[in-house]
């Protein structure tokens, strides 16, 4: 583990092909510059927690990461293609690898539950209207949605369940790389506790990549494989949940001790 | 001892006239920003409008909204206002012994400016307001950001069915307001002022050319791009939540009805 640095590029021939591989990414906005350099490397098949304090650039990162913000230098390599130079229509095929959770879920207003999470499978794919209710009906069984829900509006239910809809609909068309923006923000211990388990439920169940941005250290904890804490627009650490208890870097301790005390 | 280091003098308070200077020229940045903000986005409106895939669900759900669902308060308004104007201009006519000419005045006025204006106006009002605050909430919600995660793109998902409706269902109105106008107009002056349905309506038919209506028909189509664009452009890109959607509302309500009065020039300009 790097604890100050970047951490080191996977070697040539490495077993854990990286599924997203970020390189030297610089974005600034105006004056603000939010992105100073970042390396970061997720293997296929794990979850990856980007962990920091609030105005940190995490937010940012991910928006790269899925091409809705472009760098101003560095390079965004999806699943073995540099995402950076591409036109729209290799986006938006680069795009259908992942699925992304909401902040506040992002669900459409005028949509039912049902219709918000067969959406992608309207878009996409033709499948028949069976087909499609089989579908929708199994992602929502997974995050355990009832059958009376499909046809609520978002407005009618709570955070945790808009949680669960956003997390049903970015992995209705089972993609490679899930995103998860501050999942658990805003939410009562039970229902974080839980949305940590949906959210392990999903990578072991599908094997999806999962890429996590959150300040909250006891999610971060639970749901990483590896974390990389964010900083002044660099990752100043990365590596296992244990690694990065041991961290020696300022930052990293100062942020860590609000959870885990300073001993 | 200890010597005091005097304190740097703080720089001078602009005058009035700088900082009339400074807030013209932010205005004047704003408004070229907009201006191109809204030409940028007319081009991909164009581009995303002839391609696959062709989304004609959205489309008419729009063309609903904002046709259909404004043939009420547009045929209300042109006929009060055709009414209005018959009686105006009969009572100055009158002074002349020239009644007679308040049919084809009306037409006249009704189709080449009044119908597209005030039909753009009453559309700005009730759709571009719906417009610019749905897709503002939409943008500050983030649920324009899933839409491109998805992998659909928001300007042709969102934004070509509603300048298309503007296109399509604005000319359309100007055709009924000003076929409301015209009614309104007959029931005053036949039956109101006593002018003859004869003299009314065949002066009318002496007096209206087919270029009379083709010009507040295009007209129309013009407004309605342009309301279209401008609430799509300023809903589109909203920021700062509620107070931010509100603002950007505001801001797309004043902007269009001056693009009527501008474009009505300019439009009446190269047509004469």
């Amino acid at each position: 583990m790097a604890a100050s640095a970047p951490p080191s590029r996977p070697e040539a021939g490495a077993s854990t092909k990286p599924m997203i591989d970020i390189v030297d990414l610089h974005k600034t906005f105006g004056e603000n510059k939010v992105l100073t350099g970042i390396n970061l490397s997720v293997p296929a098949g794990s979850t990856c927690v980007i962990l920091g304090g609030s105005g940190s650039g995490k937010t940012v990162l991910m928006k790269h990461m899925i091409g809705l913000l472009h760098p101003d230098s560095g390079k965004v390599i999806i699943d073995g293609e540099d995402i950076v130079p591409m036109g729209v229509d290799d986006l938006q095929r680069v795009r259908n690898k992942f699925g992304m959770v909401f902040q506040a879920a992002a669900l459409f207003d005028s949509m039912t539950v049902f219709e918000n999470v067969a959406f992608p499978l309207r878009e996409h794919t033709r499948l028949s209207e069976d087909e499609l209710y089989a579908k929708v009906r199994s992602k929502l069984d997974l995050m355990g949605l009832k059958r009376e829900v499909e046809s609520k509006f978002p407005a009618d239910l709570s955070g945790g369940m808009r949680k669960r809809v956003g997390l049903a609909r970015a992995v209705v068309l089972d993609p490679k790389i899930v995103l998860y923006d501050e999942p658990t923000t805003g939410l009562d211990p039970i229902t974080t506790d839980y949305v940590d388990e949906m959210i392990l439920a999903a990578q072991k169940g599908l094997g999806v990549t999962s890429v996590v941005i959150s300040h909250d250290i006891s999610s971060a904890f639970n749901v990483g494989d590896q974390i990389a804490f964010l900083s002044k627009g660099v990752i100043v650490a990365h590596g296992t949940p244990e690694e990065l208890r041991e961290s020696q870097h300022p930052a990293v301790k100062v942020f860590l001790e609000t959870w885990f005390g300073k001993n | 001892m200890t010597t005091q280091t005097p304190s740097k003098p703080a720089p001078p308070e602009p005058g009035i006239l700088a900082q009339s200077v400074a807030s013209f020229g932010k205005g004047l940045i704003d408004v070229v920003s907009t201006i191109g903000g809204v030409v940028t986005l007319a081009f991909d409106v164009a581009r995303w409008s002839v391609r696959r895939p062709f989304r004609l669900q959205n489309l008419f759900a729009q063309l609903d909204f904002v046709g259909v669902g404004s043939i009420f308060i547009v045929g209300l308004t042109g006929l009060f206002t055709g009414m209005v104007f018959a009686l105006q201009t009969s009572e100055a006519f009158a002074l002349f012994d020239a009644e007679s000419l308040v049919g084809p005045t009306v037409a006249l006025t009704l189709t080449r400016e009044l119908a597209a204006v005030f039909s753009a106006l009453m559309v700005t009002m009730r759709a571009g307001s719906a417009m610019c605050t749905e897709l503002g909430t939409m943008r500050v919600t983030e649920q324009v950001d899933a839409l491109e995660t998805m992998a659909v793109n928001p300007v042709q998902y969102l934004l070509v069915p509603r300048v298309l409706a503007g296109l399509f269902m604005v000319p359309m109105l100007t055709i009924l307001f000003s076929t409301a106008g015209m009614s309104g107009a007959y029931f005053v002056a036949v039956g109101g002022l006593g002018i003859s349905p004869g003299t009314f309506l065949t002066r009318t038919q002496q007096w209206l050319e087919p270029i009379d209506i083709y010009e507040g028909v295009i007209k129309g189509a013009v407004f309605g791009v342009s309301v279209a664009l401008i609430c799509c452009y300023k809903g589109f890109n909203a920021s700062g939540g509620a107070k931010g959607v509100g603002q950007a509302t505001t801001e797309a309500m004043v902007a269009s009805a001056l693009s009527i009065f501008i474009l009505d020039f300019i439009v009446g300009v190269v047509m004469h």
